[in-house]
């Protein structure tokens, strides 16, 4: 690295070329005061308190957008700058309140860090919302202040506190740019920009209409940005400084945002984003205004309850953990399945199945990544060797081609979202394909909008030109892949004709997104939910061939990148989650590997692979597995055909259920255990990307509350289980880092510097951010031949329609946490048919209706909203809301391979009701 | 104005244009000719046509003088704040016409008759303060006079 040396206040510096004067400062530990800058957003240089004087240059220059050169000599505090400076604020100051810097009394009056009370108009600094954090504070003490000559003016504007998550008072606004900065540059939303100006200047929205109307994402990336009080969470205002801050990751979505908890008076007030390598100081509106709520909700469970006469009776934990134990010892090993938590850490699902395995004696072990994840697990490890996201987040922003596929990205997973955008910003191709007409085709340079289930033929045929016009990376196919004659062979079927016919994308759309893929290298795939297929592993494997078709693995800002749907799916299927593997995905049924669990566990292990989440379901069903242990899951909601869940559920004759929350589920249960939730533990998850992050304990659980692991223990010690002995998440840490080879090199000491990205097999090893450089893991990437299979279902007669169900960007999963935060409640209230317009009109359907959907295995009630966003002959529903459990309609026809049941796609009819009936 | 009447105006315009940001400034001002405001269905239409945030249209339009965002009125009035009216009372003048009016600085009656702009020196001091109502000069105006010349009008 090229090393720039200078001087600041006489202070010798180096710094790295292309540093900025600013950062130099920074470095050197000379203070500047900014505004307009910030380190995460493009810079701007309008504010000008930044000036600084450099020797031999003629004017004063801002230091934020000048380059370090070798041997500038640089002063920041001269006489002639200091008065510059002072002039800048005293024009602000002379339309922000400012009582506070002139009063006379102001050194009596205390340290002015306390706020007075929470007033309508803010004309001080004393009953500022913002008062002791802010930054314009610290600006105008440095430079000095006690006198204006300026007259003052109050604005007068009408200050926001209706605001959904934060209040807006412009009278405060110092017209910095970073909330305008944020918002277009980095999220790409555009809600916000400056209107008019001079004296009138104010940050606003297109015709001032309600931020809701103009596309906010209510990310509340500008109010983390803004320097002043202008913009405040309704968390925090008025409340002074933090007590203490818990860097820790968001426990919604597989992205794995790094969020600051700030805490107060013992109790999570607010979220900042925090800098963390997948989030880069940037949130979704789940992270940042979704989770403060949800941790104290009056709801949380705070002590164990047992049924009793039909209800539950609080208990103490030692006579609910002996009722637990007692009762399960009735069972024998193969009665008992044991259901991981993709919500917990690393560290309780290890011991979760650590109990299953070891205590209760099988591998019945599994978790609801089943029923999104288990294709790409499954499909991804035939071809490459490894199911995991291929290639790292942040990569995504440096490919020249991008197709997302499946992947609602803007609502599930926004903060991958930012990377697309970034991407195309520099001039990516962003090729979209899915049937309904989501937010991000507006953005993408080619939409594909092909028949629901009808992936594989598009991408075969997007194959078949790519080789029929030469495009392939005969190198890399050549070098690295292997059956790729055979692959050839099945590619005949998919002519450009049969391929319109099939998926009713035009022909030549699908050229010119083959060949976009093929030439503008790097290109990167993404996708989450197009695997809810009854042949999602055939999806993925399409999708591999692809990418090893033109030699977009192994290298940069390439590969096969399935974005995970909940925040450690990775991680519980590392940890063993699984019913055929332990940690890492070493084979229960490989002998040396049962030889070494059995020594590390001192109990002889069973070799048999367990059943899967939907195995067990019908296990229970029909009166085989008999007793249930489940953790932090909902399968009331989530499971595709809801009622035989439920009826499954009620047929056992032993259920203990784990959670924060009494769910629909739990209430259910024999036996519920009040958990503590992720701000109130130590641990780890692992995000999409392989990246082990470190969770950290914020505040105290509710009650009674305890931590997973420690649950699980206690029930394992009671049942005779040895070596359950933990004192706490890093000793479980380390007994998972010496069984776990991809694991190997982590441990919380090294986790409080980095984030790991696995495999890491030692201290020494610096993590993996591609996967398959150079080799496959598995050795040669396998083509896959494939053929076009149309969906277990299609529609016909009596059920004309195709449903398909979707994510809601306000709402996570079943919405256990995100219907419990007030703002998210009220931006997505309850479930809509969304139904094409022409559907609508020709079964008398109006908007805010209500219908009745029908499928061959239920039916729910709802209200109808015809949207173009649906296609002709489509009907989606999302799946988050207990009052319509929209699963009672999907089908359970499983994926032959990864026993995925397709979730995505049943047929149904529509009927009109007259009233909610 | 009725959408679908706009919209048929409008296409015609926009095609005319690059899908650029920098047509941005000129189209607003071919719109401003032709419809005489900018009308709001029109500003999302150009940023639908250039794939820009509409805050990005309202936040450039507003930053100029030269657009308004309400139809003149059959009788528009202005109100000059160039120095020498503002020195003589053209504020008290404007502000008198706004409660006479119930509209405020750049808007229109809802029965589209009067609207009321500011301008900045229009070269007739000598009269200061003076109110420009369609094309007639009423000089020296104070608050109370403001009653008379709208009577006028009537
Ligand atoms: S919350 Fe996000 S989308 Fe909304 S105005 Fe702020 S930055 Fe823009
Ligand atoms: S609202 Fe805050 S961030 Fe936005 S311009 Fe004003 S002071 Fe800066
Ligand atoms: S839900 Fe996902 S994108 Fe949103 S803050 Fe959490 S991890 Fe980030
Ligand atoms: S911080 Fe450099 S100009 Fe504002």
């Amino acid at each position: 690295m090229d090393l720039i040396k200078l001087t600041i206040n006489d202070i010798p510096v180096e710094v790295p070329k292309g540093y900025t004067l600013l950062q130099a400062a920074e470095v050197a530990g000379v203070y500047l005061p900014t505004l307009c800058y910030h380190p995460n957003l493009s810079t701007y240089g309008g504010c000008r308190l930044c000036l600084v004087e450099v020797e031999g240059m003629r004017r004063l220059t801002t230091a934020c957008t000048t380059p370090a050169g070798e041997g500038n000599v640089v002063k920041t505090n001269t006489p002639q700058i200091q008065r510059l400076r002072r002039n800048i604020v005293e024009l602000i100051l002379s339309e922000h309140p400012h009582a506070c810097f002139t009063c006379e009394r102001r050194d009596r009056c205390g340290p002015m860090d306390i706020c007075l009370r929470n007033v309508a108009v803010t004309e001080r600094c004393v009953t500022c919302p913002k008062n002791g954090r802010c930054e314009f504070k610290e600006v105008v003490n440095y430079i000095g202040f006690d006198e204006s000559n300026l007259p003052y003016a109050y604005k007068g504007l009408r200050v926001e506190t209706d605001g959904t998550f934060f209040d807006r008072d412009f009278n405060l606004c110092v017209l910095c740019g970073r909330c305008v900065r944020a918002c277009q540059e980095i999220r790409g939303s555009g809600a916000i920009a400056f209107n008019f100006r001079g004296p009138e200047a104010v940050v606003g929205t297109a015709f001032n209409n309600p931020l809701g109307d103009v596309g906010c994402q209510y990310c509340g990336a500008c109010v983390d940005v803004c320097p002043t009080g202008a913009l405040t969470e309704h968390g925090n205002r008025f409340a002074g400084p933090v007590d203490s801050i818990a860097t820790t990751v968001c426990p919604y979505c597989g992205v794995g945002c790094q969020l600051d908890l700030e805490i107060r008076n013992g109790k999570v007030s607010n979220v900042v984003a925090a800098n963390g390598p997948a989030n880069k100081g940037q949130a979704c509106v789940k992270g940042k205004f979704g989770l403060a709520e949800v941790v104290h909700h009056p709801q949380r469970l705070t002590a164990p309850l047992v049924r009793r006469n039909g209800g539950f009776a609080e208990v103490t934990w030692t006579e609910a953990l002996e009722y637990v134990a007692d009762n399960l010892k009735k069972y024998g090993s193969e009665q008992v399945a044991t259901i991981v938590s993709a919500k917990c850490t690393n560290e309780d699902n290890y011991v979760i199945q650590k109990l299953a395995r070891a205590v209760l004696g099988s591998n019945n072990v599994d978790h609801c990544a089943r029923l999104c994840d288990a294709p790409n697990l499954v499909g991804l490890t035939m071809s490459f060797g490894s199911g995991a996201m291929t290639n790292a987040i942040e990569e995504i922003g440096d490919a020249s081609c991008i197709i997302s596929m499946g992947s609602n990205t803007t609502a599930a997973h926004p903060v991958v979202w930012l990377q697309i955008n970034r991407a195309v910003k520099k001039g990516a191709k962003l090729i979209v394909i899915n049937p309904r007409e989501i937010d991000l085709c507006q953005k993408a340079d080619l939409w594909l909008q092909q028949h629901p289930g009808t992936d594989v033929a598009l991408l075969m045929g997007m194959m078949r030109v790519i080789v029929d016009e030469g495009l392939a990376d005969q190198e890399f196919i050549n070098a690295r892949c292997e059956n790729y004659e055979a692959f050839l062979e099945s590619l005949k079927n998919f002519d450009l004709d049969s391929v319109e016919t099939m998926t009713g994308v035009a022909k030549a759309d699908i050229v010119e997104a083959a060949r976009a893929y093929a030439t503008q290298k790097p290109s990167t795939f993404l996708s989450c939910s197009m695997t809810q297929s009854s042949h999602g592993t055939d999806n993925v494997l399409a999708v591999a061939n692809l990418a090893m078709l033109t030699g977009n693995v192994g290298k940069p800002s390439t590969g096969v990148n399935v974005l995970r749907g909940q925040n450690n799916v990775q991680g519980a299927c590392d940890m063993g989650g699984l019913p055929d593997v332990y940690t890492a995905y070493q084979s229960v049924a490989e002998p040396s590997v049962q030889k070494k669990f059995e020594e590390a566990w001192g109990v002889k292990l069973n070799p048999n692979v367990g059943l899967s989440l939907s195995e067990m379901m019908a296990a229970a069903l029909e009166g085989n597995i008999k007793a249930m242990y489940l953790v932090g899951e909902n399968p009331v909601l989530s499971d595709p055909d809801a009622k035989h869940v439920k009826e499954a559920l009620e047929k056992l004759e032993f259920f203990v259920v784990q959670d924060i929350f009494l769910t629909e589920t739990a209430e259910l249960a024999d036996v519920v255990l009040p958990a503590a939730c992720f701000a109130e533990k130590d641990g780890t998850f692992t995000n999409t990307e392989r990246r082990v992050q470190r969770v950290r304990k914020a505040v105290d659980p509710p009650g009674e509350a305890k931590d997973d692991w420690w649950i699980a223990s206690e029930v394992a010690k009671r049942m005779g289980g040895k070596g359950f002995e933990y004192a706490g998440p890093e000793q479980i840490m380390e007994e998972i880092t010496g069984l776990t080879p991809s694991y190997g090199g982590i441990s919380y000491e090294r986790l409080e510097r980095e984030t790991v990205q696995w495999p890491c097999p030692t201290p020494e090893h610096g993590g993996t951010r591609d996967l398959h450089v150079g080799t496959f893991v598995r050795g040669k990437g396998k083509f896959v031949p494939l053929e076009f299979k149309s969906p277990a279902e299609t529609p016909d007669e009596e059920y004309p329609l195709l449903l398909t169900t979707e994510r809601s960007r306000f709402h996570f999963h079943t919405s256990t946490m995100t219907g419990r935060v007030k703002g998210l409640k009220k931006l997505g209230s309850e479930e809509y048919v969304e139904i094409n317009p022409a559907d609508a009109e020709k079964l008398g359907i109006e908007d805010d209706g209500w219908v009745k959907v029908v499928s061959r295995r239920g039916e729910v009630k709802a209200r109808a909203k015809s949207s173009m966003a649906t296609p002709v002959g489509v009907v989606t529903m999302t799946f988050h809301f207990a009052a319509c459990p929209t699963n009672t309609l999907t089908n359970t026809a499983l994926d032959p391979v990864a026993k995925i049941p397709e979730l995505k796609i049943a047929s149904v009819k529509v009927e009109k009701l007259t009233d909610s009936g | 104005m009725d959408a679908k009447h706009l919209a048929g105006q409008l296409r015609p315009l926009l095609s005319r244009h690059r899908k650029d940001r920098a047509s941005l400034v000129p189209m607003l001002q071919e719109v401003q000719d032709t419809f005489g405001y900018l009308p709001r269905e029109a500003m999302m239409e150009i940023a639908f046509y250039l794939g820009i945030p509409a805050s990005a249209v309202y936040g450039v339009a507003t930053f100029y003088n030269q657009f308004r965002f309400t139809p003149l009125g059959r009788h528009p009035i202005k109100v000059c704040l160039g120095t020498a009216c503002h020195m003589r009372g053209g504020q008290l003048v404007l502000e008198a016409l706004e409660r006479e009016l119930e509209i405020k600085v750049g808007e229109v009656t809802e029965d589209g008759e009067y609207s009321l702009d500011r301008v900045a020196c229009i070269g007739c001091c000598v009269m200061a303060p003076v109110v420009v109502v369609g094309d007639t000069i009423e000089p020296r105006l104070t608050p109370f006079k403001v009653e008379e010349v709208l009577v006028k009008l009537r």
